[in-house]
Parts: C-alpha cells; structure tokens; sequence
C-alpha cells in the first residue's frame, strides 16, 4: 500500500475509534483509565482472554510478566510481534496509553 | 430463572368431550415446543438469556456458567438442551424449556468451541489448555475419549472443531498445522486421521451444510485448507491460495470466524484475513470469484438461510456497523449502525428475521430481513453469541 494510502487508513481507524469507542478519546490527551481498561478486557481479551488468562495468545497475569520493563511491555503493544498474531497498536494507541496499559497489566490490577 | 416459565396451554378442555377432561388437567401448564427458543451467551455474568423468536423477548435467564467470554453452544436433537462451551474448560448442559443447569463440569483449562455428533450421543470439546480434544457422554457428560493433539512441538491448542456423518469429528491443530478426523462410528474409542502439512496456523474452520468440505482458515498464510470428506482417503489441499499477495496486510485486531457456510446461490462468501473484504468463492471449483470492499475488517459473513444476502460485522474499530450485501452483486445494499460492539448475527430458521448482539449497548436487537426495519430490542448484558435450537437439525452448527 502506497505511503499515502497508510496514512488514510491510520487516519480513518483513528477517527472511527474516536467515534465508537472514546468518551475521552485514545490516541489524544492523557489516558483514559476507564476506556483503556475496556479495550484491555474486550479487545486484547478476545485472544488473552477477558479475565487475561489466556487464549489463542499467551496469558497476561502478573505471573508471566513480572520482571520485564513497563517500556518493553509498551514497545510490544505499539509494534505487535513479528511472525505471531500479536498486531502492531500504533495506529489506534499512543505512546502515554500504552505505557498505562504496561503499568496496568505489572500492577496486577488486571480483572 | 427463578419463575417457571409461563405461557402455554389453556386449549384443549373446551374442545374436548367431558370425559376426557380430567386427562387434559393432568397435562403440565408449560408444556410447550422448543422450537422457536434460543439462548443468548451474557459474557461477563457467565449467564444466558432464554429467548423466544416469537415473542421476541427473553422468557428466562440461567446463571453460574463460568467464564462466558468466549463462548458457543450447540443443541441436543430434540432441542431440549444446550451444551455451552466456556472459556474456562466449563461444558454445561442446559435445559433451555425449564431455563436450568441440568449438569455442569470443567473437563479443561481453556476450550474454544465443541460440536455435537450426527446422532446427538456424544459432545466433543477443542481445548487450547491442555491442548487436544475431549468427547463426552451428551446425556451424563461422562467422558468417553481424549485425545491429545500430541505434535513434535508439545501439545497443540486445537480449534475449528466440526460434526460430520458418521459421528465423526474434524478440528485443527494451530500450532501444528493439521486437521483431525476422530472417528467414533465403530464405538467409543475413537479412529482418528490425521492431515498433516494442511496450512500455516489454522485459526478457526467451517463444515459445509452437506457435511461434505472441510474449509480452515489460515492465519499464517493467505490462503485456507479445504477437505472433501467423500474423497478416499480424505486430503487436504489449499485453496485461494495467495489471495492478497503483494497487498500489504493490515494489522489483525480480532479473528475472524468461520462458523457457517455463508452460501448464497453457487458460491459461498468468507471474510478475508488483514482485509476489508469479504471473498466469493465458487462453490464447485473453490476458485476465487470476487471481492467486496467492506468498511472495515469482517469477523463474522452470515447468509440468511435463503442465501439471498450476506450479513456481515466487523472488528474494532468499525464495530459498530453491519454492511449487508446482495449475493448477486456482490454490493453493500444496506448499512446498518446497530451500536457500540456488534458482535453476533443469527438469524431465525427460515430468515425472516435475525437477532444481532450489541454488547456494550446493552442490547440484542432483531430486524426484519427484507425491510431492515428493527423490530424489537431486547435487554441483555454485555451479549455476545446468539444461538437458536434450531441449530440442532444442521451439521456443522
């Protein structure tokens, strides 16, 4: 897909997800907790699973990631993992939420 | 649910002779049919609504199934019952006319889907953890068979699990790369065949409503596994294989499903993976016919039952919407904007009407399928699947 092309289809993502889902949209201003925790929940939750124990992907309890860097665990979000189903989040999530969801999933607090 | 469930009967004693009166009185006030009822999964509650089509509006709800948040159901013969697959390794059985748990047990850690055999004997359930299959007695929930889907990687989450004649089961191995055929026609101890080599990460498959093709969608390849049962012996091939090559794929929010045979006419329509599209395929050759350019990625491409049209839904972030599309042509002829998160289509037995579930509105939404006018709204929390007891009568479902 031409560079152009990209940058229309990150711009519309991002405009339907201000549309649908943000009462305090992604991607702009400080995190939203309450619609960060959704989006972990609903949508990482449909391969990790809702209460995070996992799916087609690997859980995400504080077990398995306990030790690793809330800055590793936010690269990961933004960039996915190349060669397994983990897609990359840049287009919907900025740098400040996913850093909040790294925090969050560390903290435990995860349902 | 805690009332019995009302309604019904009332007929009978003015119509007949005295005599017998005293016979109709002994008849239960519920008696009713199940055909018309369906359940509805409430994912974060681990509770199911019972819902009649014909009133259009729930009738019961059941609670205790465990964790609901990825779940499917299939039914018994006789439509009495449902058994609900949950995410937690949870199998339930459900009798849907007394809206009750009539047996439940966890057999896993993790599953993803199970079927149900052509004679309504046994229930088969794919697990991710431990990965493999396990079958069960449909009216005990005894164990009959496990079968671990042992590959030289460990064990291998498995999904795509589908019913065929002959009480024969097929699933995928994600991790391996294969398809199995459990065999259960000649008693409980399964016959199992395997295919290896079928396609890069299967992720999710369908059966077609003859029980003849076996199609397995391909997350690591674009492309999917096809296996015609009436071949001897069965083999897997690939077909559309290549399907975006050189398009670059877009990143892959949700999974699609692969539940029915959307077949509408001679071809048959499957959403493609890291595309906003839905493919036609010719359903004699398994040739690519078409595209159609769809708002977002779809995750589920149901056609109504006449095959007149294919409704579709999609993931985050365009899900919201549902586009509908003419067989014919190929085009979007309606867009509907149902609310926040729809996640399920099922239409009624003839397709007259279809049950959506908007789950972050609170609702399970029904539409007349000829006018697209909403015709009833139907409180529910966080719905996700819809599953009707007709499902009992189709392979596959």
């Amino acid at each position: 897909m031409p560079k152009a092309a990209r940058h229309m289809v990150r711009l519309i993502a991002r405009a339907l997800v201000l549309v649908t889902l943000a009462p305090a949209s992604f991607a702009q201003g400080p995190p939203d907790p309450l619609a960060l925790e959704r989006l972990v929940r609903q949508d990482c939750g449909s391969c990790h699973g809702m209460t995070l124990k996992g799916g087609l992907g690997p859980d995400l309890l504080r077990g398995r990631l306990t030790g690793r860097e809330p800055g590793t665990i936010a690269r990961i979000i933004l960039d996915g993992v190349q060669g397994t189903p983990m897609p990359p989040w840049r287009p919907l999530l900025s740098e400040a939420e996913a850093l909040w969801i790294a925090n969050y999933l560390l903290d435990g607090t995860a349902p | 649910m805690k009332r019995p469930m009302r309604i019904l009967v009332a007929l009978g004693a003015a119509l007949l002779p005295a005599t017998h009166s005293r016979a109709v009185e002994a008849q239960p006030a519920e008696l009713r049919g199940t055909g018309d009822l369906g359940i509805v999964v409430e994912r974060a509650d681990g509770a199911l609504l019972v819902i009649d089509t014909t009133l259009r509006r729930a009738i019961g709800r059941i609670e205790g199934l465990g964790d609901l948040s990825h779940a499917s159901a299939v039914f018994s013969p006789d439509e009495r019952y449902a058994y609900v697959f949950g995410r937690d390794g949870g199998l339930t059985k459900v009798d849907v006319l007394t809206a009750s748990i009539a047996r439940r047990i966890v057999q896993a850690g993790n599953s993803i889907g199970g079927a149900i055999s052509d004679d309504g004997a046994l229930i088969a359930v794919a697990n991710y953890e431990p990965g493999g299959v396990k079958v069960f007695d449909a009216g005990t929930l005894a164990e009959v068979a496990d079968i671990p889907a042992i590959w030289p990687g460990g064990r291998s989450k498995t999904l795509g699990l589908e019913d065929t004649r002959g009480r024969r089961f097929l699933f995928s191995l994600w991790d391996a790369g294969e398809t199995w055929i459990a065999d259960f026609s000649q008693g409980n101890v399964p016959v199992v065949t395997k295919l290896k080599g079928i396609g890069e990460r299967p992720y999710d498959a369908l059966i077609s409503n003859s029980g003849r093709f076996y199609i397995a969608g391909l997350f690591g390849e674009d492309g999917l596994s096809l296996v015609d049962l009436w071949k001897s012996p069965p083999q897997a091939r690939r077909i559309l294989a290549g399907y975006g090559r050189g398009e670059l794929q877009l990143p892959v929010y949700k999974m699609p499903h692969l539940e029915s045979w959307a077949e509408a006419g001679d071809r048959f329509a499957l959403p493609a993976i890291g595309r906003n599209e839905i493919l036609w395929v010719d359903a004699r050759s398994f040739e690519e016919v078409g595209r159609s350019k769809v708002c977002g990625q779809p995750v589920f491409a149901v056609a109504n039952p006449d095959g007149r049209h294919v409704w579709v839904n999609f993931a985050h972030p365009a899900n919201g919407v549902i586009q509908v599309l003419d067989s014919l042509t190929g085009e979007v002829v309606k867009e509907l904007a149902p609310g926040p998160s729809v996640l399920h289509i099922e239409f009624t037995p003839r397709g007259n009407e279809v049950w959506v579930s908007v789950r972050d509105a609170g609702v399970v939404q029904v539409y007349d399928t000829r006018t697209f006018e909403k015709k009833a709204e139907v409180a529910a929390r966080s719905p996700s699947g819809i599953f009707l007891a007709a499902r009992a009568h189709r392979i596959g479902l």
